[in-house]
């Protein structure tokens, strides 16, 4: 039960039922639409679905969808080393480290992704002279952008532990680096999992920002495809197919950090509870950077 | 600097598009994603699963996969014939939607159950409770990371240069067409983008130092 309603009464039983009855009608109604759209157009003729049944096609989908997950792999390893990195780098006790460490995480933040691609494959290819092939300009792109978020990710997570940790950690004679990696990152990528890996998600939707840089991914083959006249063109089953590869891949990795979030929530070691210490602080909420990015 | 100087109108017509399309796509996503929360915290099952389904896929789509479909796939339904720069409007509007249906259910829901259960007791109707009691204290919450969501789209609008070129992520094609240096001509586009987003995330931080409700 959400905030807004009172268990309903009677009439209210009513009203709802009404609503309900309407509302499956409208959509029911907007679902027809598109079906017989989709059927006038001539997408559900067995012609423009062919082309699933030839064995290259099923080859150079398989290759697009490896060249997606290489993309994803190498861009989510780097980028959280670039994170890990600059978020230490942040979190630094010398200005001169966490100034610049604060510029670089905020300008690749602020810069869209894609002109950041560009910028690496147009710009340094006729630009500069240097040659990065289209796998490398989308990996580093993802690294720079996603590598940012992390950082303010892995930031805000050691943020939130309790202060106690840390004091607990200099009073026992710890070193500042020595805190750092053996009480407060653990605990932090603990509390953080959830968020780090839908933060993968974005990254792997990221990946299909590759197509508009030739780079042969999945959406790059669903337009060669799309666009073959002896299949029929058949770009709408394509995509559809298409869709439903990203949206399972991406569901499968949303899914496994609900699953951690359900996890972590159970248990009490790794909910960062800064109230048990100092009562007069405000809860520091992890900051929502799940929206920040793409997605 | 050159690049800059010499193509003044190009960039000035190409940053303009940005904002018209932003401008456009953050009030749909912001009707849009009303609608939608609306759907998810309403007593009426079938509304809710319609909202938390489209949500979830939506939310699991790249937006390059949804500009796809507008700009290749949706001529081919011969619906309405529309412009590009309709339909691009449309791909930002149907993905930014979701995250701001998120995020107007979130806040929606850290208001304490009581709040309305007091306000309900004291006789307030539906629309009283709504108004004076649950948005003001909703309202608190959503709003920066509606601003986190806008500044997004905002960034988001570049990927429609993909697909056309009226955009200020389409102005490299032209430079090179005209034999200017690419490199510096991004990096100009990407310093309007600085100047377009720097503002935003100020006054995002700011909303979120200032309105934060200690609960």
């Amino acid at each position: 039960m959400t905030v807004l309603y009172d268990v309903p009464g009677p009439r209210a039983r009513a009203r709802n039922r009404l609503l309900g009855v309407l509302g499956t009608v409208a959509l029911l109604a907007i679902f027809a639409f598109v079906i017989y759209r989709l059927a006038a157009a001539g997408q559900f003729s067995p012609r423009v679905w062919e082309w699933i049944q030839y064995k290259a096609i099923q080859l150079l989908l398989l290759d697009a969808l490896w060249n997606t997950l290489r993309a994803f792999a190498v861009a989510a390893v780097l980028s959280l080393i670039f994170g890990a990195v600059f978020a230490a780098g942040r979190l630094s006790d010398h200005a001169w480290l966490s100034r610049p460490a604060t510029a670089i995480v905020e300008f690749f933040r602020a810069i869209p992704l894609l002109i950041l691609i560009f910028i690496l494959f147009f710009g340094l290819t006729q630009g500069a002279g240097i040659q990065i092939t289209a796998f490398w300009a989308v990996v580093l792109g993802l690294m720079l952008y996603n590598g940012s978020v992390l950082a303010e990710i892995f930031r805000a997570g050691v943020a939130s532990l309790p202060r106690g940790q840390s004091e607990a950690a200099y009073g026992l004679g710890m070193r500042k680096s020595q805190v750092m990696t053996y009480v407060l990152l653990p605990q932090a990528v603990r509390a953080m999992l959830p968020t780090i890996i839908s933060q993968l998600v974005v990254v792997l939707k990221d990946t299909a920002l590759g197509f508009l840089i030739l780079y042969p991914e999945l959406l790059y083959q669903a337009r060669y495809l799309g666009g073959q006249g002896q299949l029929g063109s058949p770009i709408l089953p394509v995509a559809i197919v298409i869709a439903a590869i990203y949206i399972s891949m991406c569901l499968l990795l949303s899914w496994l950090a609900n699953v951690l979030e359900r996890r972590s929530r159970r248990s009490v070691k790794a909910r960062p509870d800064p109230g048990a210490f100092d009562p007069e602080a405000p809860a520091p909420e992890p900051e929502p950077v799940g929206t920040s990015a793409t997605g | 600097m050159n690049v800059l100087l010499d193509n003044l109108g190009l960039y000035g017509s190409a940053f303009l598009g940005t904002i018209e399309l932003f401008v456009v796509a953050a009030i749909g996503s912001l009707v849009g994603g009303l609608l939608l929360a609306a759907m998810r915290v309403s007593p009426v099952p079938v509304l809710r699963a319609f909202g938390t389904g489209y949500v979830n896929i939506v939310r699991n789509t790249p937006l390059t996969l949804v500009f796809f479909f507008f700009a290749f796939a949706y001529p081919r339904l011969a619906i309405v014939d529309l412009s590009f720069f309709t339909r691009a409007c449309m791909a930002l509007i149907v993905y930014t939607s979701a995250f701001v249906c998120e995020v107007i259910r979130s806040g929606v829901n850290t208001v304490p159950v009581g709040q309305a259960e007091a306000s309900r007791a004291l006789g307030f109707s539906f629309g009283q409770t709504l108004s004076a009691v649950v948005m003001p204290q909703a309202l608190r919450s959503v709003v920066p990371p509606l601003t986190n969501v806008q500044i997004a789209l905002l960034k988001n609008t570049t990927i429609a240069a993909g697909f056309s070129v009226f955009e200020a992520g389409g102005i490299y094609q032209r430079l090179s067409e005209q034999g200017y240096n690419v490199l510096i001509g991004l990096l100009w586009v990407a310093v309007g983008f600085l100047i377009l987003v720097v503002p935003l995330t100020l006054l995002q931080r700011r909303l979120e130092r200032s309105w934060s409700v200690a609960r």
